[in-house]
Formats: C-alpha cells, structure tokens, sequence
C-alpha cells in the first residue's frame, strides 16, 4: 500500500490566515465540520471559499443581470452560457482574466488563460471556433510593459495556433491605470448541436470518476488564492504559482473528448482549471445533488512524493475530470488512448453527499459537499461613492485650447496605441484556420461563417475604462451598448452577452460602489437591447501596491447575420458614394481619447447615452441595410468623428480612398472633431440609392445628416466653408498602420 | 473521381479545412487517414495538412516523419501518386527527405498570418498546370518557421530542373526583398521534387477556395491536380 511522503503540518491560527482565511470564516468551517478542518480541508475550503471561486463579494449583485429570454439555452452557473443559433444549433461562449499570472509571468499567464477557456468551450461539447481576447497594458514606452506586452501576445498566439482555433479579434487599450495590473480577457466561442449540450454533473451514484489529460504537478498550487489578493514587491515570488501550458496536448485532449462524447460516453465532465481537482469535484457533485469518493495515490503524478494537499489544489493544466458508467469505462481508456492521453479511474460517485479524498485507505478530507459550494460565505460588502468623484468629473471646457493645427492632432490621435492598428498584433495570431473568418481582425467585429448553414455570428469584446472611472454606471451602459454598436456596424443582430467584470479590491467600500455602480448599468442596456447576460467572470483585488485599476467591464457580445453574404464591412468603397452620419454631434469632450493624447486629461464626465435612440439607429441600420442600402458602416467611438472617418479611408490595405466633408455645425472645432457623443455611425451609399435610404432613415426618426463624398487621395474636412482637416491619405495611413510595430521594434 | 487521402496526425489542424475543400467545395472524394495508418489504398493524391503536428516541439515536422503512415507516404511516392505539404505538410516533407532543404524560423521571429502574393514559377506541373507561367495569386500564410533554406547547390539544382513552383513576390509579380514575408532563400514558397508529382508549400490553398473569404485563388491548385488526374490512368 501506498504512504505518504510526509506528514501534514498542524493547523494553528497563522496557518488558517496564510490560507487567506478570515476568523468568521474558520468559526463557519467548524461549525459545519463540526470539528477543525484537517490540512488537506483547509486548503480545499481556502480555495473553494476564495473570492476567485465563490463569487461572496459579487454574487448578490450579479443577481441584477437579466440572464434569461427566449434563445437562452444554458445561463449561467456551468461552464459556459449558451445561445440557440437556428438550424438545430446551438452557441456556446464565454469570456475569462487571467490577469495575475499574466503580470507575474506574462507568457504562460496569457497562454494559460486562453488554454482555460477553450476547455471551459469543448467541456460543454462544442468544437471551439473562435477566440478572442481584450487586453490592457500601461504605456508601451517603459521596457516593462513593453515586455508585458510581447509575452502576453506571444502566450495567446502559440497557444490558440497551436490549438487551430483561429483568434479573431478583441481589443487593446493602452493606459497608466494598467500599469502594475495588465488585463488579459480571453473570450472562447464553440458550437453544437443544441440537443447535446455536456453539463458538470456528476450524476448515477456508482458511476466512475475518471481523471484524463496531463499528470498533477506542483504547479499553480493556490493561483486561485493568488488571484484573490492585492499585489505588491513580493508578487513576483509568486512565479512559481503560475501554471505552464501544453498546447499540444490540450489540442489531444479537445479531440479526445469531442470523441467520447460523440460515441456516448460521458454523463458529466469538467474542466480542472482554476483550484483544479477540488472545485471539479465539488461543483459536480454540488450540481447533481451527489457525492464524490476520490482515491489521490491513483491521480497521475509527475513529482514523486506529492501529499493530497498539493493533488487536490495543484492547477496543472490541460485535465479534466470525466464521470461515466461503469460499463463505459473500458471505451473511455480506449478513446484516449488513441490520443495518447492517460485515463484512470481515481474513485467514483456516492449518495452521501459528502467529498470524501483518500491516499489509498486513509481518510484526509471528509466534506459535505454543500459546505464548499452552497454553504460558502456571501457578503455584502460596505459600498461608499469615491469623495474624489466629483473632484475628477468636474471639467472646465473653457480652460482648454484648441490645438492650432488640427491636422496635427488627428495624426497623434492616430498614431497612439490605443487608436492605431493592430496589426503587429493579430498578425501574430492564426485568424484564419478552418477557413470561416469572412472579417479578419480590425473590423468592428468578427465575423465567422457557420458552415453547412446560411449564417455568420459577429463576435466582439468591449469596454472603455475611463468612462468607467469617471462614470461606472454609464460606462457599463456604454460598453454594452457600443458591442452591440460594433455588430450592427457588420450587419449582425446582437443576440447575448459574456461579461468579465475587472476591478480592484472589492473590501474597499469605493471599488465596491464602482462594481455595484457598473453592474447596474450593465444591467439596464442588456434589458434595453434584449441582449441577457449567459456567462461571465468577477476578477477583483487588480490593485498593485494599493493603486487599483479604473474599473473595467469587459462585454463579449455576440450576433448573428442571417446571410453571410451580407455581412458589412467598415472601410469606404467607390468613388462617388455618400457619406452619411446617423445619430448628432454633441460638444462632448470629457473622458475622450483627444483630451488624455492631446491635453493628458482624463476628467469630467463621458458622453450622454439615449438607450433608446441607440435601439432605434441599431434597427434602423440593420432593415436599411436588408433591402440593400448600405456599402459600409463603421462604429464612431475612441477618437471621434475625425478618426473614424480616417479609418473608413485608410482600413482596407489593398484600396485606400479619400473623402471630402462638408458640415454645418456650431460648436468648439475639437469637439466637432474628437469629441466621443453615443449612438454615432458613420455609413456609405451608393447616389442611385440614396433617396431610398432617406426613406428609410425618415420613417424610423432618427437624426442624420448627408455629411460628403468618397473619393480623392485626401482626407478633407470643412466646417462651415472653414478647412478643418486637410491631410493625404498617405499621411493618415502613415501614421496609423505602422505605430506600434516601430515601437515594438524598439529595444 | 479522384481520391483524396488527407493524413491526421496528433497536432493537425488544416486538417478540416483541406476535407471541407475538396468534399464540399470541388465535390471530390476525400477521406481522413489517421498516422497510425501503415498502408495508402485507393488514393490518387495524399494531402499532408497544415497544423502542428506533435506540437512542433523539437522541431516542425521532426517527430511526425517517425509516424507509421510516412513510410507509406513513400512507397506511394514511389509509385509516382500526387503528394501536396501544406505548411506543417511542407516541414513533415523537408525533414522525412521527400524533399530537398529545411525550414528556419521567419526572420522576424514571430509566426506571422496574413495574406501574401505568390508568383508562379512553373506551371507545367500537376499542382498548377491550371494556371500560367508568372501568374501572380494572392494566399495566406500562417507559420513561425517558413523561412525555407538550402545550400547553394541544391538551390541551383532546383532553379535548372524548375522544381522552384512559387515565388514570394509583390502584386506585380516582382520578386524582392519587401515583398518575401519570412526571409525565404531566393524568396521560395513551394517546391517540388525531380520527379514533379510532390508539391511543399508554405501559403494555404485550402484557405482561399471560396468566394465568401473573399478569395478563390487557392482553387486554382487544387482544380489544377483534378485537372491532370483526368488525363491519368490509375
């Protein structure tokens, strides 16, 4: 019989707070262990209570979000959400940080999050097509982020490429805020067939609980706990809790559950990824009402000498956790080991509700399993609007000059991290394999093609962190309503939405005002939009040295284009088009991109938003564009008027087009320009169809104004016989294409 | 009809998409073939996909030509059957020896996906006969290691027999330094063997067949080798 390497150390007072453990905490732990919890059950408890793991500071919160309408086919609460596409088909996605280990060890942090995310897709029985990622770094001028940056671009690429799941599109955002604390989102989409969604239940007391994929080491022991508490000099330390991806075998272990499930196989599986083991068996059987008998000297080990503490906590990647019928179990080893994956039984299903971990016959860890998922502490944490805040929303417009050369100011904008193009970066990424991408990266959104259908699904990821800094309520109504802004522009109806909620330490009553402030506005355009939310992510404690990170609620939206013909792209087309705005220009100034790259101000308060114009433009673009009105559309966000009319001229490589802008409007020439003002989308016709789509914007009331002409080799913009903008197409695509690969190339 | 057999190894990935192509789009037959596999029946053309086969770990295509069905590749070879490399299926050539010179990691460092204009060398073989001599086609390309390289003779032993079939080259069809996206010798992006009937490529066909991803200039290759299986006798 196999014995332990060592013994487990005693639990005292100061081994329960190294567990990240408060002292209600352990009293509850000994009320409902009815005794105090051995070492092995203080890590599962330390881990399965972590913030990263029980939701305690945001679950009553998340309770606002509308999860439910009538394409809704899973919500949330299992490892994904998923969506009814038609034809038999179902969507299934969701978005997830990674963003501590990506700081301590930004290449297998990146590579990591991205290899979590798949597994959560293809554990529900989807084949993943799509990922995307929404990442945010400091300025790209201190080496360090620099280096941040380049890691994180290169763990995502190897991993997705490897994985041949092409990486579609996300989003990048450059700021201060992020500087200690980069963000790194990855959003996964999958798809099946809607009457044979996997769940993680572990169902049929008696059943087997097999362990497939890679050995158990050491590694990522308590990532979650790492992920659940500030940052400061001795993070660093902390490397060795960050996990080391495989590719390579995710990519066997993808193909060999796709295959069990197909034959039959599986009655329920999960993923190991965050608190591993632990929280794979506990939420199985939490879910199916059951217990879990588990036998750790039969887990693969890749260390000798590993004790049940470090087997249940250990975050070693690409595992998953498989319940099945005893009679299948034979087809099970088989399958994987056509895959040359290890499949083993390590204990099985019981009715006693309990999570019971052996080494061989010793008992370590006897939990009701209630007490870990159901039981776990929920908190309603003190909430205190920032006394700066209206400090930082105040803006005296007056005290700001318009710059002299307005054409200078366009190129800088353009020119900046934020607003340039991407291409250094996605071309890093396989955007292309299994030839759906019909909208490669650098549009408003993705768009893939759902084969042996008509259809597409346009995909995107989406929030502005300082309006959410200096606004969390609007800046939550924004990011979901400019997702669902970037869909439309490709000619999509936004169907869902996967949200993953960035912001710091959630004991601070001021972060907490942020969260509640944002969720609520979340909250309220998924209602408006009909778009509920079906999975998501909560990543607090992004502070470092006690500076938190501006609060930042990604949205991963996703849409659907009935023809995939039809989709829209942004860039202009023909000489002689029409250029028309929907929606108005409003002097807004405050929170833009123009104030931080022009005058370095972040302050005041971010646009106002109509939800129910922007409801009303979203229709009225997609039915004008039904009938064959539309040659392109593009969304008008960071940057303003200027700079989505500059990347209309200059986003398709192969046929760069000028414009020629006449307008009529009273008000400062920087904010006419830069300004940020909702619901804005610029689109093009054809003058022979013109008047047909005057009707069209007519009998939908919603403000437009014919502002041009596409054609020229430059970019010219007059306000009232006044030359605002006056600049070569050459110049503008000089200034916006190349950006950040010379920067990069930097050393 | 002919008979595509597209091998699978642990790590492909193109795979699906070389099978959507010829069932789907040039309604062909095609079938997978796993690398366990130690015999090649009843094919007329064997695809060696894109992908990562074992995970490209020690180096692209190294471990893969240890695979059973690569010896089977061979003796079909042998036999004079039609073998395109796609990507991952160039490399699994270069290093099991069905073809001449090896893949160094592109000159940036980085893998690099976009689009890329190839010119055609030779359009006399099985794989192009479909188009004409200096015909420029725009593909993708997705790769860390496609910088291909060979020694000076072998690179004039490939220009006199014309097995050089591509060239990275501008729009126009001019062969220079800017337009080579991954440092190539010679700016070569596929090749063939003396014998004409093995093809490696870098760029992807498979992903450049049909008119919604904007781009059908990869059906040219494969219309070009349904093209001369007409005029084969099996």
């Amino acid at each position: 019989m196999k014995t332990l390497a060592r013994e487990e150390p005693k639990i005292t007072k100061k081994l329960i707070r190294d567990h990240g453990l408060t002292d209600g905490e352990r009293q509850k732990i000994i009320k409902l262990l009815g005794r105090e919890p051995t070492f092995t059950e203080l890590g599962i408890f330390s881990v399965m209570w972590s913030e990263h793991c029980s939701y305690k500071s945001s679950k009553i919160h998340l309770r606002k979000f509308p999860t439910k309408n009538e394409i809704v086919v899973q919500g949330p609460g299992e490892n994904a959400g998923a969506i009814d596409i038609g034809d038999g088909l179902a969507a299934v996605f969701k978005i997830e940080s990674h963003n501590h280990p990506s700081f301590i060890e930004p290449y297998q942090g990146a590579a990591t999050g991205v290899g979590g995310i798949l597994r959560d897709i293809f554990t529900m029985g989807a084949r993943p097509v799509a990922l995307l990622n929404s990442l945010r770094f400091g300025p790209l001028q201190p080496t360090k982020n620099r280096f941040l940056f380049e890691g994180v671009i290169s763990g995502i690429a190897d991993y997705g490429n490897c994985m041949g799941v092409p990486t579609v599109g996300g989003e990048i955002y450059f700021s201060e805020c992020y500087n200690f604390n980069p963000l790194v989102n990855a959003f996964c989409l999958g798809i099946l067939k809607k009457d044979a969604i996997f769940k993680g239940n572990a169902s049929g007391i008696g059943n087997s609980v097999i362990y497939v994929g890679s050995k158990t080491g050491r590694d990522g022991i308590h990532g979650v706990t790492m992920a659940s508490e500030e940052f400061d000099d001795s993070s660093e330390a902390k490397r060795p809790n960050v996990q080391v991806g495989d590719p390579f075998t995710e990519k066997l272990l993808l193909e060999a559950c796709l295959e069990a499930m197909k034959k039959g196989l599986i009655v329920g599986i999960q993923d190991m990824g965050g608190a591993g083991l632990t929280s794979s068996s506990s939420e199985m059987a939490g879910r199916a009402g059951t217990g879990i008998e588990i036998d750790t000297s039969l887990v693969p080990a890749r260390e000798e000498g590993m004790i049940p503490y470090e087997i249940m906590l250990s975050e070693s990647q690409e595992r998953m956790l498989i319940v099945a019928e005893k009679d299948k179990e034979r087809e099970i080893f088989n399958t994987f080991k056509k895959w040359d994956l290890d499949a083993i039984k390590i204990g099985k299903v019981t009715g006693d509700g309990r999570l019971r971990i052996k080494y061989g016959k010793k008992i370590f860890a006897e939990i009701p399993v209630e007490a870990l998922t159901e039981e776990a502490p929920v908190y309603e944490r003190p909430i205190q609007r920032p006394k700066a805040q209206d400090e930082i929303n105040f803006l005296d417009i007056n005290q700001i000059s318009i710059p002299d050369n307005l054409n200078d100011a366009l190129i800088k904008l353009l020119s900046s991290p934020t607003i340039a193009n991407k291409a250094w970066v996605y071309e890093q990424y396989d955007h292309m394999v299994r030839t759906n991408t019909i909208l490669i990266p650098g549009s408003d959104a993705a768009v893939i093609r759902i084969k042996d259908t008509t259809k597409a699904l346009a995909i995107t990821t989406d929030c502005n962190s300082r309006y959410c800094y200096l606004d969390p309520y609007k800046g939550g109504v924004i990011a979901v309503a400019e997702a669902a802004r970037n869909l439309v522009c490709t000619g999509a109806k936004p169907l869902a939405i996967t949200d993953c909620l960035n912001f710091g330490n959630p004991e601070k009553p001021e972060i907490m005002w942020q969260f509640e402030q944002s969720v609520q506005g979340i909250s309220d355009a998924c209602r408006a939009l009909n778009t509920p939310v079906i999975s998501g992510n909560v990543s607090f404690y992004n502070d470092t040295k006690g500076m938190s990170i501006y609060p930042t609620p990604v949205i991963g939206m996703v849409g659907i284009i009935l023809s995939a013909e039809q989709c829209i792209t942004q860039y202009f087309k023909d000489e002689g088009d029409i250029i028309i705005l929907l929606g108005s220009n409003k002097e807004e100034i405050g929170g833009s991109e123009y104030l931080k790259v022009i005058h370095d101000i972040e302050r005041g308060n971010p646009p106002e938003i109509d939800l129910n114009l922007e409801v009303r433009i979203h229709r009225t673009l997609l039915d004008a564009h039904k009938i064959g009105l539309i040659k392109s559309a593009h969304d008008c966000s960071e940057g303003g008027f200027a700079v989505t009319l500059s990347e209309c001229c200059i986003s398709n490589k192969e046929r760069k087009i000028g414009a020629v802008i006449d307008l009529n409007e009273n008000m400062r020439t920087d904010a006419l320009l830069f300004g940020e003002t909702q619901s804005r989308i610029m689109i093009t016709a054809s003058p022979a169809k013109i008047d047909g789509l005057k009707n069209v914007l007519e009998g939908y009331k919603i403000p437009y104004t014919l502002i041009g002409k596409v054609g020229g080799e430059r970019l010219i913009i007059n306000n009232n016989s006044s030359r605002l903008i006056d600049i070569s197409i050459d110049n503008l695509n000089g200034a916006w294409r190349d950006s950040i690969r010379i920067m990069m190339n930097k050393t | 009809m002919m008979k595509f057999g597209i091998l699978v190894f642990p790590g492909s990935n193109c795979d699906h998409d070389c099978y959507h192509v010829i069932k789907h789009v040039l309604n062909c037959e095609a079938e997978f073939v796993w690398h366990k596999e130690k015999e090649l029946k009843g094919f007329d053309v064997i695809i060696i996909p894109g992908g990562f086969s074992y995970g490209d770990y020690l180096r692209t295509g190294a471990i893969a030509k240890f695979s059973p069905v690569m010896k089977a590749v061979k003796k079909f070879a042998g036999k004079g059957g039609l073998i395109i490399g796609i990507c991952n299926g160039f490399q699994i050539l270069l290093e099991a020896g069905l073809l001449p010179g090896a893949m160094l990691r592109n000159r940036s460092l980085k893998f690099i996906c976009k689009d890329i204009y190839i010119r055609i060398e030779n359009a006399n073989t099985p794989f192009t006969n479909k188009c004409t001599d200096k015909k420029v086609l725009r593909m993708p390309i997705a790769h860390a290691e496609g910088s291909y390289f060979a020694d000076p003779a072998t690179l004039s032993s490939l220009n006199k027999n014309q097995q050089v079939i591509f060239r990275y080259s501008d729009k126009s069809g001019n062969i220079t330094d800017s337009a080579n996206p991954n440092g190539s010798a010679e700016n070569i992006g596929g090749i063939c063997n003396k014998e004409g009937n093995i093809l490696g490529m870098m760029p992807h066909p498979e992903r450049c067949a049909e008119a919604i991803l904007g781009n059908e200039d990869g059906k040219l290759i494969f219309k070009s080798i349904i093209n001369f299986g007409k005029g084969v006798v099996r």
